[in-house]
């Protein structure tokens, strides 16, 4: 347990639409891997998780919409405990969800897999907002999903939630194995959705793709946050950072 | 008369014609089995079982409301979903997160328990049930008479398994299908209601049964045994088709349907296990089964 | 509410492994010295042909139990290994005269030799297909006993002589023909603890838990699936042509289908995965059939009930049940 943890700036939860994860425990099967994760997210924030393989970032994501085997402590979203609920029910109240592997189907079409997740909240973008914003998509449309490449499949799995009307999006590792042209504009994307105020957790690994949109980011070890830098002193911790990373 | 490899035509094509029958039903039970399967994860036992029970409801609304044939199309597989629904809601939704195993023995206990109540009732013997009055008689072709009522099984059976198909592979709901039988765990975490798409699912599949079990009732005696030994042909049938495709499914029970039908002209004796014989050439041959992916 | 979705990776596997000691080993003992005195005992108190045929119930399940338990197979069609058994001792007895020992090595022989040929076909599939497979070819073997000549068709063999035990020892006795089963069931009881807690054994349980890593090591993971199909097939073949010989019948019943639910009953109410649950089940389930008999077609709704509820709220059964009390692997 580093000296850090106890240190940690948590904001109390209090404006609408944020996000607040309190003592979460855990487990994949027998292994319990988070241990006691806290950490919050203001409205119209977009926070990351960084930390090294392993730590329990994925994880952290898995439990907070609710598709992980067991797991305890709270996570409030809206002032909504969401603790209990089916991960059906979480995503209901407005989270979004773009998971490591990108989650495609095979069986369905691009245009199929766009249109698979159902609207929870009004204000969605409409399917031409989405072609607009990634218009890749549209040409593939008819294409299998799977038969994208992996930047499609990326920008398939970001449009599809857009659709949706969730405005918070839980976004693991999207920049993973892709081309720096395609990892710019998904950048840009996220800029974009920060500026209509969408509110998002992102995990990964590059925190030199992460300062370029993040507000505030912290640092999971062993399945828990140990610390957390605002962006703005990201530069002047990059050192401590490294060694949180191992890089 | 004219005769075809030495074999009278009106005897080929009649044996034709009912294996193509038999393969109708092979197409309907074994597209409910696979998609099922596909969906919940479990073998569904009971299948033969909901196809008796359905050609069984087709009889008692003849004899207990005097409600007839079409009536039957419609409300057997209504009243079996209907059942389905309730047996996937009460017992096998217990069983989801176990070994697949335990459904294919939860559901071979039910079908002991349906088919046990039925022949209480019923007997073994069989009751009759007429070919409705609109599809009696039949059609001279130039090779065979056919009778109305078996070519209007081939067709709707086929109608209906299409239909099937097409709502799978070209609708909203298919695509929810098609994506939950991938990955349901995230299909659920973008707010779809997986439980209710499992539970409709396997009502949908026992529905399916039920139909075919209403189609089957005028050929065949309703008889507290017909879905029995039927179940484990068409589990013969899904070997070799491979459950990984609908469409495969479907070619797959109406062709094995024709050939059992050309072995009871052949070589009338191998005609029963003909299609074991060809399941056990595919598993040599091709393991996954002709439209399966390899495991 | 919990999750009620099935990852696959999470699903509980169907006969899990409890750890074996030394401890465990001497409670073993213990149990196989109650079982002989049991065996020595219940003649006195109860019917040798009852006994009979719980212990010929009891072997045919131990046999499948080794398959699904140890190899994580579950066989649909194990009736096709007892009920051909059973046909060429009766056959074999009857018609070529030889005597009970030869007629049931003949019988076991042609399990052992249908169920080389067939799990050689099973074991390329796994899982459910696999269940589906030996279902199938069991199926197979129903319509061929129905349709050939030797099997009698719808009256099987009938009248078949019990004989003398090597050409000696007249069977005609109940009690001393139940003196032969119950070695044979001993015998048969005996080797298969052989077989799980031999270095065989435990390779296949590697297999079962993780086949990917069992062939990684190297280990022809068919080779070893094939020789324990074999194995519990040839013993199924024993209980068959046993009960052939004591109830003096070998019939369709035999190959059918219920018959392989049968054991599948027999073996998930005594304990799946556990070594002496066969036997309890076989216990269970002939006695509460002999008490159902006049009831005629209850004895399968209840059966199908038994299943349900087993299957729903009693996964361990009766032995695993006690396992789990006595927090010893039996």
């Amino acid at each position: 347990m580093r000296e850090s943890a106890a240190t940690v700036e948590t904001t109390p939860h209090s404006a609408a639409g944020s996000l607040t994860v309190e003592g979460l425990e855990g487990w994949y099967g027998e292994s319990h891997v988070l241990h006691g994760m806290s950490f919050d997210i203001r409205r119209g924030e977009v926070v990351t998780l960084l930390g090294r393989n392993g730590a329990g970032k994925t994880t952290t994501l898995r439990a907070i919409i609710g598709i992980l085997g067991k797991r305890s402590g709270s996570i409030r979203f809206d002032g909504v405990e969401t603790i209990g609920m089916t991960s059906r029910g979480i995503a209901r109240l407005g989270i979004g969800y773009v998971p490591e592997e990108r989650g495609i189907f095979s069986s369905l079409s691009t245009y199929e897999n766009l249109m698979l997740p159902p609207r929870v909240k009004p204000g969605g973008l409409s399917v031409e907002d989405v072609y607009t914003l990634f218009p890749n998509l549209k040409e593939r449309a008819a294409s299998q999903g799977t038969k994208l490449s992996g930047g499609e499949q990326q920008m398939l799995a970001i449009g599809r939630i857009l659709r949706t009307g969730a405005k918070t999006i839980l976004l693991d590792e999207p920049t993973e194995g892709l081309a720096p042209v395609i990892v710019q504009q998904i950048g840009r994307t996220l800029q974009k959705l920060k500026g209509e105020g969408y509110t998002i957790l992102l995990v990964e690994q590059n925190f030199r793709f992460a300062q370029t949109v993040a507000d505030r980011h912290f640092v999971v070890e062993q399945g828990r946050v140990v610390d957390m830098i605002p962006n703005a002193e990201l530069d002047a911790n990059i050192a401590k950072l490294h060694a949180y990373l191992g890089v | 008369m004219t005769t075809i490899f030495g074999i009278p035509s009106q005897a080929l094509f009649g044996q034709l014609l009912l294996g193509l029958i038999n393969g109708s039903f092979y197409a309907m039970l074994s597209l409910g089995l696979a998609i099922i399967f596909g969906l919940l994860n479990i073998i569904n036992f009971a299948h033969g079982a909901f196809y008796m029970v359905g050609a069984f409801v087709a009889w008692m609304l003849l004899n207990y409301t005097g409600l007839g044939y079409w009536w039957a199309l419609v409300l057997a597989p209504v009243i079996v979903g209907g059942l389905g629904i309730l047996i996937e809601r009460g017992l096998i939704a217990r069983l989801y997160k176990l070994d697949h195993l335990y459904g294919l023995l939860l559901t071979f206990g039910l079908a002991l328990i349906i088919q046990g109540l039925f022949r209480n009732y019923y007997g073994v013997s069989g009751l009759p049930y007429a070919i409705p009055a609109e599809l009696t008689g039949g059609q001279r072709l130039p090779f065979m008479f056919l009778p109305n009522y078996r070519g209007w099984i081939v067709v709707f059976s086929l109608v209906i398994c299409l239909a099937t198909w097409l709502v799978i592979e070209k609708t909203k709901l298919g695509a929810y299908l098609r994506a939950a039988t991938e990955n349901p765990t995230l299909v659920q975490a973008f707010g779809v209601n997986v439980p209710l798409l499992l539970t409709l699912t396997y009502g949908f599949g026992v529905a399916l049964a039920a139909l075919a079990g209403v189609l089957a009732a005028p050929v065949y005696s309703v008889n507290p045994n017909m879905g029995a030994d039927l179940i484990i042909v068409v589990f013969a049938v899904v070997v070799i088709g491979g459950m990984g495709s609908i469409l495969g499914s479907i070619i797959t029970g109406f062709s094995l349907g024709l050939v059992e039908g050309l072995t009871k002209v052949f070589y009338p004796e191998a005609s029963a296990t003909a299609i074991f014989v060809i399941m056990v050439l595919v598993l040599l041959v091709k393991p996954a089964g002709l439209f399966g992916k390899p495991a | 509410m919990a999750d009620t979705l099935a990852p696959a990776i999470e699903a509980a596997p169907i006969a899990p492994t409890l750890p074996e000691s030394k401890d465990a080993r001497a409670l073993h003992r213990m149990v196989f010295v109650g079982i002989a005195v049991a065996l020595v005992v219940l003649p006195f108190v109860l019917y040798p042909v009852f006994l009979m045929k719980v212990l010929c119930f009891a072997l045919f399940a131990l046999a499948f139990n080794l398959l699904l338990g140890y190899g994580g197979l579950l066989s649909f069609g194990h009736a096709a290994y007892f009920g051909m058994a059973s046909y060429l001792s009766a056959y074999s007895a009857k018609i070529w005269g030889l005597t009970p020992e030869l007629a049931i090595l003949c019988g076991t022989a042609t399990a052992g030799v249908l169920g080389f040929v067939f799990g050689s076909l099973a074991i390329r599939r796994q899982g459910i297909y696999f269940a589906m497979i030996t279902l199938a070819l069991a199926q197979m073997v129903f319509f061929f006993a129905l349709q050939s000549k030797f099997t009698g068709g719808e009256d099987g063999i009938q009248a078949v002589p019990r004989g003398h035990l090597f050409g000696l020892v007249s069977l005609a006795d109940d009690r001393v023909l139940y003196v032969l089963v119950a070695s044979i069931f001993f015998g048969g009881l005996l080797l298969i603890y052989r077989i799980i807690h031999s270095p065989f054994g435990q390779v296949l349980k590697a297999i079962r838990d993780n086949e990917p890593r069992a062939i990684s090591l190297g280990y022809r993971t068919h080779h070893y699936k094939l020789a324990l199909f074999v194995l519990s097939t040839t013993l199924a073949g024993l209980a068959g042509a046993t009960k052939a010989i004591v109830f003096q019948l070998a019939s369709l019943t035999d190959v059918h289908w219920s018959m392989s639910g049968e054991v599948v009953l027999i073996t998930l109410v005594g304990g799946l995965g556990t070594v002496f649950g066969p036997i309890a089940g076989a216990l269970v389930i002939v006695t509460m059939e002999n008490y159902l008999a006049p009831f005629g077609a209850w004895v399968t709704i209840i059966q199908g009930v038994v299943f349900v509820v087993c299957v729903l709220v009693f996964r361990e059964g009766i032995v695993g049940m006690i396992a789990r009390w006595a927090k010893r692997p039996l």
